[in-house]
């Protein structure tokens, strides 16, 4: 989980948490099409990698890497302001 | 998350919020410049190139079971949060043999569902156990 890395961008895998995910880039329609969908409840989040800094380093988190735990998954508008 | 890089996280929380929670942040804070997972959650507020207020509970199966979104002005309930975390984690437990009426809250009564209870539930629900 978490390990330590150089800083990356954020991106989403392009699939659902848990599920396997073609290695084959996406044609950019479809990836057009797959942002627009809705989240729903009931069905898989989407899952993603994103850098991150946690309690001193940097680190690159991937969703589902948490499968098998509650994830509270918080967006905000910018650092310095409250949440 | 948010669209900050990761080195204002670094600052944030070394010379503010560390100042508040001993420690500092004891979970990442994650960077999403360009706002890319934000989009695909419906967050990214393109005009303000920001992301908003959103919150999603993620169960251990990666089903979004819950999410609230606000705009920028009003921070969350904290509370809120945590009670439907509790809630949803008892239903779960329960294997979706209970659920948790309104206001419920850890202590309070759950229901059963079951036929019997259609059209009863006035009977051992009362409209003031929606309030604390």
């Amino acid at each position: 989980m978490a390990e330590e890395v150089k800083a990356g961008c954020a991106r989403p895998t392009g699939g659902p948490v848990g599920e396997k995910v073609e290695e084959e880039p996406q044609k950019e329609a479809e990836q057009k099409k797959e942002e627009t969908k809705m989240i729903q409840v009931g069905k898989k989040a989407p899952d993603f990698t994103a850098p991150g800094y946690k309690q001193g380093k940097f680190i690159n988190e991937k969703l589902s890497d948490h499968l098998g735990k509650w994830v509270v998954l918080c967006f905000y508008p910018g650092d310095f302001t409250f949440v | 998350m948010s669209i900050d890089s990761i080195y204002v996280h670094k600052m944030w929380n070394d010379n503010e919020l560390s100042k508040m929670v001993e420690g500092g942040v004891p979970y990442a804070m994650l960077s999403d410049t360009g706002g890319k997972v934000g989009k695909i959650y419906g967050v990214y507020d393109e005009d303000a190139g920001v992301e908003t207020r959103g919150r999603f509970l993620i169960d251990p199966d990666g089903i979004i079971q819950g999410f609230e979104v606000l705009t920028p002005p009003v921070g969350r309930n904290i509370g809120e949060t945590l009670r439907q975390i509790q809630a949803f984690q008892l239903v779960r437990e329960s294997k979706g043999s209970q659920a948790t009426p309104s206001g419920w809250k850890p202590g309070k009564m759950t229901l059963k569902p079951e036929p019997g209870l259609v059209g009863n539930i006035w009977k051992v629900w009362k409209t003031d156990m929606a309030f604390d």
